[in-house]
């Protein structure tokens, strides 16, 4: 007893050296991790903001409201308004449509359907996360464009008046906006739901009870219990789904026919995206036009930012109802 | 308001597993009853088929009658969501509504119902949580979110939300069970006022609780793990605590077993 009693606090002083040494690997791993982050999108701004620099100062148009990109014309014009319309429009109409149906989907799953059927459901869902953009895009090209000519002119003949739906030439194929949002909405669709159906999972049961004690239908104990406490996990769901769709490239330069029209007639063909005007022109362009396509991806990067920021503040504004301390 | 309860032949499960056998009782208006027992006896489950919750757990059924007044529950025709509004009731934790605030809270039950005319609600909201004597520590923050009031207050809000909209019956299933001496005191001396108005049901582990606030007592057992659960005897209060007819009572509520 007298001779392990010393022996004891040593070997616990020992034990606890080690851990310290284990903390401080740990802990320089993950600030070491932190930094690496934080300088890998320093250096993408520095890099883009640089390049762009370049561009910018012999853009013989103006930036922001020039439909034409032509970089590498011996007096180079070229400007975003085009790229920045079709990339927000699109990803809009994407939201529009994803967003209600992914909702609908998740809640499908975690409150509707029977466990036998939800299971291999999701599973179902989430497989349509796995494949791969350019197999949506030759989808969209081969068999959404096609079949999409009904849906088209049935929009121009009964919806025509909105202006959005007035096809200034009747009958032509639909590569436009317009298709590039149903199929970027089908893009997205997994991502919205999975993140979606798991923050409907964790709405604590006694608030799901609390409802249906006081009467409510499984509806109204969804809108009064489920939804809005879903609600901060709704928004981020939907902004990953927002950034994918703002950022997608392939499918987009597969299924739109691109040109520099701005059109406010979504069913008109043509128009452009950031991503997919960088993957059509970067290969055939100069130095130069490189720089130039460097300054678009830059606005692009500012308008996910700006995107991710406002969904943030929705978010924080309502904190304290967030039911994080509930 | 207060509608007299009473069970025949009532049955309970879970899937296969029978919980509850057999159970009848009447429950007169306007008193307090209390069900106290061992854990797994099945007080909680009968108590969630009084207002048609226990059939929102996935493969539980009920068979018997209960009979509110002369409407069985239980009947082809009636519509369990329309139950829940004539029985209210109040949970073991205090779960009010993480995002509304303290009078969207009270309120919650009246919007289901359909009601939206502000001078209406304002009134039942004063009305409620007076009723639940939480109106002077809440009046002047009636838009802050209900989950930043303490553990008691918060049960309070539940409390005012259940009456909010009137029932017949109010449930409690160990509304104490998750607060402390202080706030256990104030829900029971809430619990004594309210029996004036509404037939009260609650079930407690907590004996001298039962002892306090019930004009009636019922002491459910089981025989044995996987046994499903029975009433042993429901008779008033002052007498199940010192002249209990059964012996298995008596036992129970002196600390020799459970």
């Amino acid at each position: 007893m007298t001779s392990s009693s010393p022996a004891a606090p040593r070997g616990r002083e020992r034990r606890k050296r080690d851990s310290r040494v284990g903390d401080k690997i740990f802990m320089n791993a993950a600030r070491g991790s932190g930094i690496l982050l934080l300088v890998i999108m320093a250096a993408i701004a520095g890099f883009l903001t640089w390049r762009s620099g370049i561009a910018l100062s012999k853009n013989e148009g103006n930036f922001l409201t020039t439909f034409e990109w032509t970089p590498d014309a011996p007096k180079p014009v070229f400007g975003i308004a085009v790229l920045a319309f079709g990339t927000i429009v699109s990803a809009l109409i994407a939201m529009a449509i994803a967003v209600p149906v992914a909702i609908g989907i998740a809640l499908f799953i975690s409150h509707y359907a029977p466990r036998k059927i939800a299971q291999p459901f999701a599973y179902l869902v989430d497989l349509l996360a796995a494949v791969p953009s350019v197999v949506y895009g030759l989808w969209g090209a081969l068999f959404l464009v096609p079949h999409l000519d009904g849906l088209t002119s049935w929009l121009n003949d009964y919806l025509g008046w909105t202006y959005i739906f007035d096809q200034s030439r009747a009958g032509t194929t639909p590569r436009n906006l317009f298709t590039v949002g149903i199929l970027l909405a089908i893009m997205i669709l997994p991502i919205i739901t999975a993140v979606s159906r798991e923050v409907f999972r964790q709405v604590p049961r006694m608030h799901e009870e609390a409802a249906l004690a006081l009467g409510a239908t499984r509806w109204e104990m969804i809108r009064t219990a489920v939804l809005p406490f879903g609600r901060p996990g709704i928004i981020s769901a939907s902004m990953l789904g927002l950034g994918r769709a703002l950022g997608e490239t392939i499918a987009v330069a597969i299924v739109l026919s691109s040109n520099n029209v701005l059109s406010l007639h979504l069913l008109d063909p043509g128009g452009g995206t950031f991503a997919q005007n960088i993957a059509l022109k970067f290969n055939e362009a100069q130095p130069f036009g490189r720089d130039a396509l460097m300054a678009s991806g830059l606005v692009l990067f500012v308008i996910t930012l700006l995107v991710n920021g406002a969904a943030r503040l929705i978010v924080a504004r309502r904190k304290e109802y967030s039911g994080a301390n509930a | 308001m207060a509608k007299r309860i009473d069970v025949s032949g009532l049955s309970a499960f879970y899937g296969t597993t029978k919980a509850i056998e057999d159970i009848s009782m009447s429950i007169e208006p306007r008193s307090v009853t209390a069900f106290i027992g061992p854990s797994g006896c099945g007080k909680s489950t009968f108590l969630r088929t009084l207002n048609r919750m226990h059939e929102v757990i996935p493969g539980a059924r009920v068979e018997g009658k209960v009979l509110l007044d002369d409407e069985n529950l239980y009947g082809a025709s009636v519509d369990p969501v329309a139950v829940r509004r004539s029985v209210g009731m109040v949970f073991q934790r205090p779960n009010p509504f993480p995002t509304m605030s303290i009078y969207d809270n009270v309120v919650a039950g009246l919007k289901l119902a359909g009601v939206r005319k502000k001078s209406l609600l304002d009134g039942v909201v004063e009305k409620s949580l007076q009723g639940a004597n939480l109106w002077n520590e809440v009046k002047d923050r009636l838009n802050k979110p209900g989950a930043g009031l303490s553990g008691g207050q918060q049960q309070r809000l539940c409390i005012a939300r259940a009456i909010a909209v009137e029932p017949q019956v109010l449930l409690m299933d160990e509304p104490c069970s998750a607060l402390d001496p202080i706030s256990t005191l104030a829900i029971e001396d809430l619990i004594g006022e309210l029996k004036s108005q509404f037939t009260i049901v609650i079930v407690t582990h907590n004996m001298q609780q039962a002892a306090r606030v019930s004009d009636r007592t019922a002491f459910f057992n089981l025989a044995g793990v996987g046994q499903p659960g029975k009433l042993v005897e429901l008779d008033d209060t002052q007498r199940i605590f010192s002249n209990p007819s059964v012996q298995a009572t008596e036992d129970y509520i002196s600390g020799r077993f459970g």
